[in-house]
């Protein structure tokens, strides 16, 4: 393993192609850690997503109107304004209305710091549709199926769980995918409230080390690379869930 | 060249569900399916945007300001209103920006993203691997990277003989913009292309056309006809993605607007100049939505 | 009082069901002796289908009395597993569970719900589907089975709950004109074997074949109600007449 990375100090030796980030082991390890990041993000962000999609989807079929519109209200909002825009706000605006708290080393910390922002902005903003996601899916599971179901004796949740979830899941999965995508590319732009993720550290790396073209490059097939990685990832998750017999 | 017969159809409406003749799903969930696949093209969801939403924004930023006002409490009444009166011409200068960014970053990626798109289904194996491997590329890099690499990649001057040629940070943010576009715009040339059905080409070739004038004069047009309100879609997402160019510090709209902050000092003042912003957003993608949306019911099939 | 099996095995008391503003039965009454092969016809909004859901209590009624087997419908202590187990209901489409085979369909309810041995219960699914006669077709998804055998399948799967009496709401409306008989002739073997059977149906000649009493319904009410022989020939009613002369 070592030999592979050596390779790269030869390179840079012998043509003056400087690919830093991978010969030298601390530029290593500060990027792999900053890729850490970006996948955290990336996970934390998708869990909770989906977490709003099915909160925000139960509220949306609640008997209570104002649940209604609240949800209604919230999915408007966060679908059809920019995300950068949405984070600027949560996180300079909301924040300080918040209260401060004493840390234990004298300064004020915010309630919220952020890589906690972050990660609740993206993820009111790709809850927005995600809501409107399994929304559509429940919706196209036929009314006469669950009543088949209730007729052969399963109770509520069962039917919920055994009938309409499971096919409503898979009926709205290319759009759910869909969603996903775009939020493992969405992570980027964590590096507009500072946080260590991948693109902020080939910053710091190539302010440092004056190699912006290799950095850049790097940094552009490891973004590829993931999402890509990503997208085959649910593709074959599509491809194996799928009923037979229907659908294109 | 591209071979007539050899371009891959697939029939445009809803093809008839397979495996069955009695459907065990509602044809809503086809729709969804339907749907998926078209914004899987596109390169991102359909803005629905409707009046009731400016409505909204307006109430939005009539709160927010009522907020500040009470908070800061200087400088008389409608301080706020009258700031941002104050600050709207800045304001407006940036705007253009973004507004000249999009359009030029939409020109340049659709002239290339057309071609790319036809080189997709060329039936040259090298021109049609490379193309589609480029599209692929392009679609999946975030396009804060792709902004990135463009912005530190270009020089910031062009030397050709005695002429220099300088290039602000702003025609890079536009190239780097149009980097993404021209890869959506292949995708959905490609689509548009495949989807026209197989009979119009048939029907075009025994009419004695040739395979050149069938592709130029048939299914060309068509295509545009298709294509036409994904592009707009797109052309939205776009502009709202203009946004992105402040994180480099081009002198947009949101550079602006914090440099405003920064001026005035004043925190409050963050959340009405924000909905102000996005008032003015929304002023300009609000009737490309619509339109939007009026295309797709006309060319609904 | 215990019910005993001389006793009719449903009876039906003045039911009135309204949805809203718009009442939907206005009280009708009648009973179902055990063996017993009902066909209920009528113009559409006459009330049958909803009839049928509040035998099996998928529908709440608003007034009156239905009784299964002794069991009240009515009563909001109902045990709605125990009257389940008693009526098993096809419904005109989409009954199947599009994401399980076609045998997985028939052993869900005992599984899940009886909490029965799933090895005993997947012998008695391969009886039942051999009795339908798609012993071939097990494996299948209902995506890929034409609609006269995804029909089989939904009656086979309310058989497997080992009901006593079987409702049919418009089981063949749906389906090609040629998949109508095999389904048409699982219906036949059924009441040959003494199944209790309540049939909606627009299939004249089925019903005057099969049927030991014919009710038909209008606006909420039975209109008239006889065995086949006079019911066809010497209706009394005006309405009934007119229905029976657009049909015939």
């Amino acid at each position: 393993m070592e030999a592979f990375w050596e390779w790269f100090r030869w390179l840079y030796d012998e043509t003056g192609i400087n690919f830093s980030v991978l010969y030298d082991p601390y530029n290593r390890e500060k990027f792999a850690a900053a890729m850490f990041v970006t996948v955290q993000i990336a996970v934390y962000v998708l869990f909770i997503t989906t977490l709003i999609g099915l909160f925000g989807v139960w509220m949306q079929r609640s008997r209570f109107r104002l649940l209604r519109w609240f949800i209604r209200g919230y999915i408007e909002l966060f679908r059809n304004t920019p995300k950068l825009v949405q984070l600027y706000c949560l996180y300079f605006g909301v924040s300080a209305f918040l209260p401060r708290f004493d840390d234990g080393t004298g300064l004020m910390a915010p309630l919220i710091g952020a890589f906690t922002w972050v990660i609740l902005a993206f993820a009111l903003h790709y809850g927005a549709f995600t809501v409107e996601v399994f929304r559509s899916g429940i919706e196209a599971v036929p009314d006469t199926t669950i009543e088949a179901a209730r007729a052969l004796g399963m109770t509520k949740l069962q039917v919920y769980r055994l009938v309409v979830l499971p096919l409503a899941f898979r009926i709205c999965l290319p759009a759910l995918n869909n969603n996903y995508v775009f939020v493992v590319k969405g992570t980027s732009l964590a590096y507009a409230v500072g946080i260590n993720e991948m693109l902020y550290a080939a910053n710091q790396i190539y302010t440092l080390d004056a190699n912006v073209p290799e950095m850049m490059t790097v940094l552009l097939i490891c973004y590829v690379s993931l999402v890509s990685i990503f997208v085959a990832f649910m593709n074959k998750l599509e491809r194996a869930l799928k009923m037979p017999g229907y659908g294109t | 060249m591209i071979r007539s017969d050899e371009i891959p159809c697939v029939p445009g409406p809803r093809p008839p569900p397979r495996g069955t003749d009695l459907p065990v799903l509602l044809p809503a969930a086809e729709i969804v399916a339907r749907r998926a696949a078209e914004e899987r093209a596109r390169g991102g969801s359909t803005l629905r945007l409707r009046a009731r939403h400016g409505v909204w924004l307006f109430l939005a930023f009539v709160f927010f300001s009522g907020v500040a006002e009470a908070r800061t409490g200087v400088g008389g009444p409608f301080w706020v209103l009258s700031t941002l009166w104050k600050w709207s011409p800045l304001l407006a200068e940036g705007f253009m920006l973004n507004l000249i960014m999009s359009f030029l970053a939409m020109v340049i990626g659709t002239v290339t993203g057309t071609l790319l798109g036809v080189a997709q289904i060329s039936l040259m194996p090298s021109v049609k691997n490379t193309s589609w491997f480029v599209t692929q590329f392009f679609r999946n890099a975030p396009w804060l990277v792709l902004m990135f690499y463009v912005m530190y990649l270009v020089p910031f001057q062009f030397r050709i003989g005695d002429i220099v040629i300088p290039f602000p940070d702003w025609i890079k943010a536009t190239l780097g913009f149009s980097l993404p576009v021209m890869a959506n715009v292949s995708e959905l040339v490609r689509g548009g292309i495949q989807s026209i059905p197989s009979g119009q080409k048939e029907a075009a070739e025994s009419l004695a056309f040739t395979r050149r004038q069938v592709f130029w004069m048939i299914i060309i047009p068509q295509c545009v006809k298709r294509i036409l309100p994904p592009w707009m879609n797109l052309y939205a997402i776009l502009t709202q993605a203009t946004v992105l160019a402040s994180i480099v510090g081009v002198t947009e709209m949101v550079t602006t607007a914090h440099e405003i902050l920064g001026a005035e000092y004043e925190p409050s003042l963050l959340l009405p100049l924000y909905t102000y912003v996005l008032l003015w957003f929304f002023a300009y993608c609000y009737p490309i939505a619509r339109w939007t949306m009026h295309l797709e019911r006309k060319f609904a099939v | 009082m215990t019910w005993t099996p001389d006793q009719p095995i449903i009876t039906i008391v003045d039911v009135h069901k309204s949805f809203g503003e718009v009442e939907v039965l206005k009280g009708m009454s009648f009973d179902v002796s055990k063996g017993e092969v009902i066909c209920i016809i009528g113009p559409s909004g006459s009330g049958k289908s909803t009839l049928l859901r509040c035998i099996n209590a998928l529908i709440p009624i608003n007034k009156g009395s239905i009784k299964v087997e002794g069991l009240e419908v009515h009563d909001p202590e109902l045990d709605q597993l125990a009257l389940r187990r008693k009526v098993g209901m096809v419904f005109q489409q989409f009954n199947l569970f599009p994401h399980k085979t076609a045998i997985e369909n028939v052993m869900m309810a005992p599984v899940h719900v009886l909490k029965q041995d799933k090895a005993e219960v997947e012998e008695q699914a391969h009886r039942l589907m051999a009795k339908v006669r798609l012993q071939d077709k097990e494996q299948s998804y209902p995506g890929e089975l034409s609609g006269g055998q995804q029909q089989r399948v939904a009656i086979a799967r309310s058989l497997a709950m080992n009901p006593q009496v079987m409702m049919f709401d418009e089981v063949t409306s749906a389906l090609d004109p040629e998949t109508v008989k095999e389904v048409l002739f699982t219906i036949r073997e059924l009441v040959e074997e003494g199944m209790t059977c309540l049939l909606v149906t627009h299939e004249m000649g089925f019903a005057r074949e099969i049927a030991d009493h014919m009710y038909f319904t209008d606006n909420g009410v039975i209109v008239e109600h006889g065995p086949p022989s006079t019911f066809f020939k010497k209706a009394q009613d005006p309405r009934t007449q007119e229905f029976l002369s657009q049909i015939l």
